[in-house]
């Protein structure tokens, strides 16, 4: 059985997307990240304000082996970011599609190639 | 040997790692656990009760006859024939250049036996380079590789729960000695020797038993918390305890004298060995004019320092390059150990920063290790 949520949206950079409500998306890592990265000891959000683009990094993840970029899933605009990560970076493993959600984005413009979370478990080969 | 690229070796505790469901990695040839579930749980583990580590893929060699002593003395930069019987030693293999070819530990197992453990990756070089340099000594050089598996115990709580598995007089064992026994009824070379700043032990088994120690070794740490460890927090532990690593603080393009361990060089012996007179005058070079210098750095931000990058001045110019660095459980912040010129190498030397991916991130330099364990 997938791990993956059904309802979310998935880009190939390992971020999920939920559904789109007034205009605002939550966006996070997947657990299939989470579990690669190893802990999580440090998360460099966006701005709130500031403008993301679908694709292009917008802060950085770092674990005990290595540190990795965060891409936006969308472009838009950031409307919130998650201060609970941010002094605990662990809830990106120990809740990745929840508590450890990261920012939420005033969605402009989505890219064609995000993906179902079935199309997301056969991209990971669960 | 083959030049094609090998599919990577697994331990002869393989198929335990993965029924634990343990993330594994490439290293050095070998498949090795990464980590089992929480690599910064199992650093805890080990710091404040035990971890149990598969360190199967370091490399035994043997070096055995009448002169396997006079032989090691050559052939290493330390004098291997005044150890004692049932001890071990801290020492490196260097090159005629006195370049670090590899750090080792080499245990006295009898009068005409020696077991060196050299690095996974460096195994087979300084197994070629024994073999030549002890050609000329009345001693047999043996690939002993695949005649061990190696399974530590480390942490506060390892010699509970080694007591539990053997008769051995583990109070009599001091640190940096080996003893033949049995475990769980296993024979095994116990040594108390570890890279993770604890109190613990190293199982030198057959591979055939590996298994069977493994489970008795888990089944005993029950009680006492032990779990089992993979290598990112041996790694962790290890630069926490200022231990260096080679590839990273350790490379053939440095002297024992330049990485600040010029005392694993015993000059003050008979007999020459290989690399003396360019490790005299390293000696001469490090106490004179000293290079660039192995130091602490301890982030006064959160983001972590990573291998190869610059140590910077106030100014920005390029003061030294960081060798190793990660979070540190242990001090809740990141740390690293780095080769800084002499000039900004003091404890508290103001100013000090490490280019990280653009951004001059504040560091102190402080004096190694960044942790000591109470005895």
């Amino acid at each position: 059985m997938s791990i993956n949520p059904e309802q979310l949206r998935y880009s190939k950079e390992h971020e999920w997307l939920s559904a789109v409500e007034d205009g605002t998306a939550t966006v996070g890592i997947t657990s299939h990240a989470a579990d690669a990265l190893g802990d999580v000891v440090f998360v460099q959000l966006p701005e709130v304000g500031s403008a993301v683009t679908a694709g292009e990094s917008c802060g950085e993840l770092e674990s005990t082996k290595s540190v990795s970029d965060l891409y936006s899933p969308v472009t838009g605009e950031i409307a919130e970011v998650n201060e609970d990560v941010v002094n605990d970076p662990g809830l990106v493993n120990s809740a990745p599609f929840e508590d450890g959600w990261l920012f939420k984005v005033r969605v402009t413009e989505e890219p064609s190639d995000l993906i179902s979370a079935a199309e997301y478990d056969a991209f990971i080969g669960e | 040997m083959t030049s094609a690229p090998a599919a990577p070796r697994r331990t002869a505790l393989d198929a335990v790692h993965r029924a634990l469901g343990a993330t594994m990695t490439d290293f050095a040839g070998w498949e090795m656990p990464l980590r089992y579930a929480s690599e910064r749980e199992e650093h805890n583990a080990v710091r404040t009760s035990a971890g149990l580590f598969d360190l199967s893929h370091m490399g035994e060699i043997t070096v055995t006859g009448p002169q396997a002593g006079e032989a090691l003395d050559f052939a290493l930069v330390g004098h291997l024939s005044a150890l004692a019987v049932g001890r071990a030693r801290y020492t490196m293999i260097c090159g005629e250049d006195g370049g670090i070819v590899d750090d080792l530990i080499v245990y006295r197992l009898t009068d005409s036996e020696y077991m060196i453990v050299a690095n996974a990756s460096n195994a087979q070089v300084v197994l070629d380079a024994v073999t030549e340099r002890a050609a000329h000594f009345d001693a047999q050089v043996r690939d002993d590789r695949d005649a061990y598996a190696l399974i530590a115990v480390q942490g506060p709580h390892s010699p509970a729960i080694l007591a539990s598995l053997t008769d051995a007089d583990l109070e009599g064992l001091k640190y940096y000695a080996g003893l033949p026994s049995t475990v769980a009824g296993i024979g095994a070379l116990i040594a108390r020797t570890g890279y993770t700043g604890e109190d613990g032990f190293e199982l030198f088994v057959a591979p055939s038993d590996a298994e069977a120690l493994w489970q008795a070794l888990t089944e005993a740490g029950k009680a006492h918390g032990l779990i089992p460890c993979g290598l990112s927090c041996r790694d962790t532990l290890r630069l926490e305890a200022g231990m260096p690593l080679y590839g990273h603080e350790l490379t053939t393009a440095l002297t024992p004298f330049d990485a600040g361990l010029g005392r694993v060089v015993k000059f003050d012996r008979p007999g020459d060995f290989v690399g003396r007179k360019a490790l005299e005058q390293a000696a001469e070079k490090a106490q004179a004019a000293p290079p660039r210098k192995l130091v602490g750095l301890v982030a006064a931000g959160r983001r972590v320092p990573r291998a190869g990058y610059a140590v910077v001045d106030a100014e920005g110019a390029t003061i030294g390059e960081v060798t190793s660095g990660a979070p540190s459980p242990t001090l809740g912040k990141p740390i690293a150990m780095a080769y800084v010129d002499a000039g900004h190498a003091a404890p508290g030397t103001e100013g000090v920063a490490v280019d990280i991916r653009g951004t001059h991130e504040p560091y102190e330099v402080v004096a190694l290790p960044f942790y000591k364990r109470e005895r």
